[in-house]
């Protein structure tokens, strides 16, 4: 960065001097960022809804790569990370901003992140949909006319496949799901995801990565999840017992690194290793589940979000019904990539690190195992017996 | 945790310590810590690894009347060596997972041994000192901690009672209870592993078999030829008849093909199995998946055997007077799928499940109106009247399995597949052999239900 004056950071606003300077190196180099006659490789990377947990992660993994030359961070909320190199700038998708920080900037990497599935925190379900949707076909919109982009990597859910009880037990990326979502979370996505699917039909030159995310779990980014785990009791869905599969932060940190600074087009699907049940999380988590039959769950959901208890969209509950697992077969084939969390270790730790354990303990019933375990084994040894006689002796 | 050793005020911690000593150990030299240990033997008839403090013991052990090392505890002289008994593998699973709670369980005794010294309450001391000691990475602890909470809240008289019905009890019995303790912990701490398809074989292999077996062996009495043509190993494509109004009879095949060889057929359901509640759950817990090309693939290129009915609802449904005809074999999914997988086809006949519900009628009317493929009437609502719900019971009739020989599909190879003539009468030819096994099977037996 020696020679920017550009020191946008901490809460800085887009200035001046971003203009000239990138604009006329991005002419020299060709958009690749090499910096003044040397042949420095080096990427210029935009993520958008920097103030999220994750992309802040992903900035921070990026700001120690030598070869990420610079980072620019877009949110309409002030990101709260330790952020050192970081540029950011505030604005929202939908604004023009947008279009000229790619230019300014000669971005060639952006990373799509800001897709929200909470929509308490969105403003509301439509504000949501508004940001995820309209500000995706937007910022698409603009990277069509970035000259220097090269790569777009949108953060996308498993959400899209849907869940439904004709599904295969495992969607491959190809899958056309059985039932489209139908509303929220995952219907934004699957839009989302035409819009950046039409951005790499008509640039040819932008490699375009689709990441789809199993549920995050893990010690800082929230999700659905925490905030069903977060509850006193956890209600389920009476008679069934959905599949699930979770993806650790840790992970998708590394992979989303990984493909921003790698050349990985197409389609992957993102989960750890290993498959769920609910119930056996429930138990991992020494939790006490409450069946509830289907046709009241969503008015209970509905109580629990207006009491402020959980921020889910009604869309996420069939998940509780039929659950959901994918094929992670091409992240290992085509991006040689293996994730360091299992669905269990993943969850494990989540629980373990958000201090989620609930009324039973573990510690307990393995002690209690033991003790009657050991009762058992001493069969014919009177030796116990003897002892509390003895005891019973000494105390008369 | 921390512990001030005797003399000087040095603070160490026991956990430190001790993995230290064990990295010693393992490096082979002799263990160069030569401080005096406690000469007692603890409760768990191990000498004790305290380090000794005066006379020879340590402070647990200082003023106990505990034998001394070497000498055996206080023990009937013939039970001395007789500690390890026939553990059963399920035990064995039960002390290798136990073993994960053991280092939690070592300081857990520790602090108990501190407090009761410092209670007087010599007894306590003198247990949980055992265990304390006991802690050398040995698997099981002892059983103290229950027993001085029962004796505390005077139940004295229960331990006594539960020792002696244990000591009554048939060690085969003891070891079943063993497996049970071990299975429940599983259970309640979420500490087993399912497929990707929801395969639970822990609950399947100790829950649910276990409950079908007497019905298996006495309700049904089922006989078995030709176990020998289910493929031990690999993939394999398990083709039978379907009937019976409820689908007891996959469940029952199932169960035969596992006590016989030892394998788990993976059943393909249809989707309103997995929309039903309790029944989805259920079977996507026992390995069962939706009946789909996807899965079949999928579970056949894992090298599992895969159970298959293909007649679907029109089997299960069909009338009395249409038993033992075979119907549509679908659309001959199933053929496609083992051509793909390059896996051998099983015929299979099962005899005796036309007879556990005869099907007068379906209401088609009604199942119309509930979503249901069909809507039963079987021969036993008849006596709903005079014998109330238990009418509603199967008839104990008795079956008769066949597994016919393979269908070697490797010699047709998987272009054949996209071959939909070829596929048609492979599926016809299966079905025929299903057929001629079926009538050869029904001349050959006596009654109905002898």
């Amino acid at each position: 960065m020696a020679g920017r004056p550009l020191a946008l950071w901490p809460g800085a606003r887009l200035t001046g001097p971003l203009h000239g300077t990138a604009r006329e190196e991005a002419a020299r180099t060709g958009g690749r960022g090499g910096r003044g006659g040397n042949v420095v490789e080096g990427r210029r990377v935009l993520v958008t809804g920097i103030a999220g947990e994750l992309a802040g992660m992903v900035a921070r993994a990026l700001e120690e790569r030598d070869d990420v030359l610079e980072i620019v961070g877009i949110d309409v909320r002030e990101p709260q990370h330790d952020l050192r190199r970081t540029e950011f700038v505030r604005a929202d998708l939908r604004n023009p901003l947008v279009a000229r920080v790619l230019e300014a900037a000669a971005i060639d990497t952006v990373l799509h992140l800001s897709t929200t599935s909470a929509p308490r925190e969105a403003g509301g379900r439509s504000s949501m949909k508004e940001r995820n949707v309209i500000g995706a076909m937007q910022l698409a919109a603009a990277c069509q006319k970035a000259p220097a982009l090269r790569r777009f990597v949108l953060k996308s859910t498993t959400a899209v496949y849907g869940s439904d009880h004709t599904d295969p037990a495992l969607f491959r990326e190809e899958a056309t799901p059985r039932t489209p979502p139908r509303g929220g979370f995952g219907k934004d996505a699957t839009e989302i995801e035409g819009y950046v699917r039409a951005l790499g039909r008509r640039r040819d030159d932008v490699d375009v990565t689709i990441l789809r995310f199993a549920n995050f779990v893990g010690p800082r980014v929230d999700s659905a999840f925490h905030s069903l785990f977060s509850l006193p009791v956890l209600p389920t869905v009476a008679g069934f017992d959905p599949r699930l599969q979770f993806c650790h932060e840790d992970d998708a940190v590394a992979v989303l690194r990984q493909v921003a600074l790698g050349d990985h087009p197409g389609i992957v699907n993102v989960a750890g290793d290993g498959v769920l049940y609910l119930s056996q999380c429930v138990r991992l988590a020494g939790r006490v589940a409450a069946p509830v039959p289907w046709p009241f769950v969503s008015g209970l959901a509905r109580l629990v979000r207006q009491a402020g208890r959980a921020d889910v969209s009604l869309d996420q509950l069939r998940v509780l019904q039929f659950g959901r697992v994918v094929d992670t077969g091409r992240l290992g084939e085509e991006l040689g990539f293996t994730p360091r969390y299992s669905t269990r270790a993943a969850f494990e730790d989540f629980v373990h690190r958000r201090r989620l354990q609930g009324v039973i303990d573990r510690g307990e019933v393995v002690r209690w195992e033991r003790e009657v375990y050991d009762f058992l084994q001493r069969k014919g040894q009177e030796r116990f017996l003897d002892a509390r006689r003895a005891h019973r002796e000494d105390v008369r | 945790m921390t512990e001030a050793a005797h003399g000087d005020a040095r603070v160490y911690s026991i956990a430190e310590e001790r993995a230290a000593r064990r990295a010693r150990e393992r490096a082979g030299g002799p263990a160069d810590d030569t401080r005096p240990r406690c000469g007692a033997m603890t409760a768990a008839g191990r000498p004790c690894r305290n380090y000794a403090v005066a006379g020879g013991r340590c402070r647990v052990h200082a003023d106990r009347r505990t034998p001394a090392r070497g000498q055996p505890p206080r023990r009937p002289a013939g039970l001395a060596g007789a500690t390890p008994r026939s553990v059963s593998p399920a035990a064995e699973r039960a002390v290798t997972g136990v073993g994960a709670g053991v280092g939690a369980g070592d300081e857990t005794g520790a602090s108990d041994g501190g407090d009761a010294q410092a209670g007087g309450a010599a007894e306590a001391a003198d247990l949980a000192g055992g265990r304390a000691g006991s802690g050398g990475g040995a698997a099981h602890g002892s059983f103290a901690w229950a027993a001085q909470e029962l004796e505390r809240r005077g139940l004295g008289a229960a331990v006594d009672g539960l020792e002696l019905l244990r000591d009554a009890a048939d060690d085969r019995f003891l070891d079943a209870l063993r497996g049970l303790i071990a299975f429940l912990r599983r259970r309640v701490t979420g500490d087993y592993e399912i497929d990707h398809f929801g395969f639970d074989e822990d609950l399947t292999t100790h829950v649910l078999m276990p409950l079908l077996r007497p019905l298996h062996r006495h309700y049904w009495r089922v006989t078995s030829h030709g176990i020998e043509h289910v493929p031990a190993t690999g993939g394999g494509l398990l083709v039978a008849n379907h009937a019976g109004t409820l689908p007891v009879d996959a469940l029952i095949t199932r169960l035969d093909i596992f006590d016989q060889t030892g394998r788990h057929a993976r059943e393909l359901g249809a989707d309103l199995v997995f929309r039903t509640p309790f029944v989805g759950e259920l079977a996507r817990k026992t390995g069962a998946t939706l009946a789909s090309g996807d899965d079949a693939d999928r579970l056949l290129a894992d090298g599992e055997l895969v159970a298959v009915w293909p007649e679907g609802y029109k089997g299960l449904g069909k009338r009395w007077a249409d038993r033992y005809k075979l119907q549509r074999f679908g659309r001959g999914g199933f053929v496609a799928t083992a051509l793909r997988a390059q896996v051998p086809i099983v015929p299979t006949a099962i005899v005796g499940s036309e007879e556990i519900y005869p099907l007068l009628f379906d209401l088609r009317i009604v199942a119309r109106l509930l979503g249901l493929p069909y809507f039963p009437v079987v021969a036993q609502m008849l006596a709903v009247p005079v014998l109330g719900p238990f009418a509603l019971l199967p008839l104990p009739s008795r079956w008769i399995i066949e597994y016919g020989e393979e269908i070697d599909t490797a010699e047709l190879g998987p272009e054949v597949a996209e071959d939909p003539m070829a596929l048609f009468d492979l599926t016809d030819h299966v079905r025929e052999r299903i057929q001629g096994m079926l009538q050869r099977n029904l001349m050959g037996r006596r009654s109905v239900f002898l």
